[in-house]
């Protein structure tokens, strides 16, 4: 069986002033149906333009989509013509973005904005369409979706309009849902709300999910696979289980470190991974992680490691010279 | 909404009063009055004529028989143009200074708007520069070469139309070109930079991640965000392009309000002076109270309370 979406070899740069941003450095992963694939990594590590690449939102000038195949059911969507392309956004893939207070248009109504996808892919009419976006906002847990249609969104909190973006993605109910940071800007009680939404919404619609998140405890219960990034490129990819149990990244293992603990609920952030993310455009040489790494050598800097199984099987992948295990018989 | 206006029209009746009062202290401040000419008048005739203006009482008395006076809809006689009440003065020269300036000004927003619209969607392209070129060259280049130069070339050169004047379509046109150009300048730079602006925001990406055909992104989500700022600054521009269009009314020697004005403040006409200040007052008091409302119903998050 093919994969719903398969990525391969996928490069994205950004062409600037100050040089190429290598910001997605040929990276590939493959995500099944009805599954969710947990994206982490740090903040500009290329994970969001990784997700813009697959919707062709590159903003271009100044970036482009320079090699690769995205494959989704079989198509490739880098080759695709723009007028195909657009059938498949908001229709079969669609994406939520990380800040819901800027990602609504401030002067149309919540109806507007719900109802415009479908009626240009589903072809409805505006009753009809807005009768599902009462289901839809049902769904969503949004409390009297009838009159709030009306509404415009500075009249939602920030966790209402996260609902209602939701709302939104899955009224074409696409196989690919796209979630970039969906609760890093909201509070802490209202990001579970979400995550759980989330996953009851899965359930319901059968979707597969790609999850971005700078946040390892986000992901932990949603995934059934994880991808870290690191500097543009996956440097470990695992189920979540064994993600979690067995990590073998240095990077992987300093993320792990750095989730807070229940008590600390409210002040998450990536602690404790010394050094600063690395400049794009001129990355460092062979492993990227190698002027932070604490296990660094010298075929870290001269030869790249690539992705390659980690003994527990062909599941667990990850590009290192110094897997933990490997560290341990030492 | 009907209330917001009713306080904004109740509202504007204190600041008329302050600019009347202001308005009176400028005059009274400035040296000689209205009947001091350069023939020397008898002191007696003198004595006479500023009796019969109310000219010889306490200024406060002035002020306040000027306000009384005006709130019964009687702003005075002229002091120097015999017979004609201040009135009739603006009821004959103001429709030509709203005339010319409403046009002007629709000139300005139908092609400097989508001047800077179609710039921004071009953007960093030849279109996008050349409306750049025009946007500040437009605005930096003063009416008193704009209309000299308009003049030389389409009325004396090509004689396509007359040098100066008011009296038909033909004559219209130079003068709303003379005082457009600069406003839709200002326009095409405004909506230019605004639309930029909006295209850069994470609602935008919204709309495309929804599939949608770049028009419809653009008619539906962009222009009306981006057009608010427009809007915001119209009101006031509107106001200045009706009421200071005097210079290129000089320059085409057009019977607007322009020349009243020059001619009073130098003669010391006190009551058409007045009139002038409290109509010009209104008139950007009124703009402002219509941009208030537009605006309004382009962004929902302005509530009328
Ligand atoms: N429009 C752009 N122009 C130039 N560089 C960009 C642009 N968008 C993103 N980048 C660069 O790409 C890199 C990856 O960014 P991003 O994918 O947004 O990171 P994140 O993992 O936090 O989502 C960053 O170095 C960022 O500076
Ligand atoms: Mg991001």
């Amino acid at each position: 069986m093919t994969p719903l979406l398969e990525v391969r070899d996928l490069k994205t740069q950004f062409f600037t002033r100050e040089g190429v941003v290598h910001a997605v450095d040929g990276i590939s992963y493959s995500l099944d149906i009805g599954r969710t694939l947990g994206v982490v990594g740090e903040s500009g590590c290329g994970k969001s333009v990784h997700a813009l690449s697959i919707m062709r939102l590159i903003p271009n000038p100044p970036g482009r989509i320079v090699a690769g195949q995205i494959l989704f059911e079989g198509r490739d969507l880098v080759s695709l013509p723009e007028k195909e392309m657009r059938k498949i956004r908001g229709n079969d893939i669609s994406m939520i973005f990380q800040d819901p207070m800027t990602s609504l248009n401030p002067v149309l109504r919540i109806g507007t904005q719900l109802t415009e996808g479908m009626r240009l892919h589903l072809g409805m009419g505006k009753k009809e369409a807005e009768a599902r976006a009462v289901e839809l906002l049902e769904a969503v847990g949004l409390p009297e979706p009838r009159s709030r249609l009306r509404d415009y969104p500075h009249q939602f909190s920030g966790g209402m309009r996260q609902r209602v973006m939701i709302a939104t993605a899955l009224a074409c109910e696409p196989k690919l849902l796209i979630a970039d940071e969906p609760t890093t800007a909201l509070d802490v009680t209202i990001q579970a709300q979400i995550i759980d939404l989330l996953q009851r919404l899965q359930e319901r619609f059968g979707m597969s999910i790609l999850l971005i998140t700078h946040d390892l405890g986000v992901v932990a219960g949603l995934s059934e696979d994880i991808t870290v990034m690191y500097a543009g490129k996956i440097v470990e990819q695992a189920p979540t289980a064994e993600l979690f149990a067995n990590p073998q990244h240095p990077y992987t293992e300093a993320l792990l470190a750095s989730i807070p603990r229940l008590d600390e609920a409210g002040r998450k952030r990536l602690a404790n991974i010394p050094g600063l993310p690395p400049d794009l455009v001129e990355p460092p040489p062979a492993c990227r992680f190698h002027p932070r790494c604490r296990y660094v050598t010298e075929e870290c800097w001269t030869t790249e490691p690539s992705l390659e199984p980690y003994d527990g099987g062909p599941e667990h992948l990850v590009a290192c010279w110094h897997v933990r295990d490997s560290r341990e018989d030492a | 909404m009907f209330k917001f206006v009713l306080r904004r029209i109740l509202w504007s009746i204190p600041v008329l009063l302050l600019v009347i009062f202001l308005t009176f202290l400028l005059m009274k401040a400035i040296p000689g009055g209205p009947f001091t000419g350069e023939k020397s008048v008898p002191a007696e005739i003198l004595a006479n004529m500023n009796a019969k203006y109310g000219l010889d009482k306490p200024w406060y008395e002035q002020y306040f028989r000027y306000v009384w006076h005006a709130l019964q809809g009687d702003l005075g006689v002229s002091m120097t143009q015999k017979g004609r009440t201040v009135l009739d003065i603006i009821g004959t020269q103001f429709p030509v200074s709203i005339h010319l300036g409403g046009m002007a000004f629709g000139l300005a927003v139908l092609i400097g708007v989508p001047a800077g619209i179609v710039a921004a969607l071009k953007h960093n392209t030849w279109i996008d520069y050349g409306a750049i070129f025009y946007a500040t060259i437009g605005w930096a280049i003063p009416v008193f070469i704009v209309g000299p130069v308009l003049i030389l070339v389409f009325a004396l050169k090509l004689k396509w139309f007359p040098t100066s004047r008011w009296e038909g379509p033909e004559y219209w046109v130079l003068p709303t070109v003379t005082l457009g150009t600069a406003l839709s300048a200002y326009f095409a730079r405004l909506t230019r930079g605004s639309m930029l602006e909006t295209l850069q925001q994470d609602f935008v990406r919204t709309a495309q991640a929804k599939g949608l055909p770049y028009r419809t992104v653009v008619l539906r989500h962009v222009l009306r965000n981006s057009l608010i700022p427009v809007v915001t600054q119209a009101g006031p521009l509107l106001g200045f392009v009706i009421t200071g269009s005097f210079l290129t009314e000089f320059i085409f020697s057009i019977p607007g309000l322009g020349r009243s004005y020059i001619f009073s403040v130098s003669n010391r006409d006190y009551s058409v002076v007045m009139g002038l200040a409290v109509l010009l007052s209104s008139v950007i008091i009124l703009a402002n109270l219509v941009v208030d409302i537009i605006y309004g119903i382009l962004d929902p998050r302005i509530r009328y309370e």
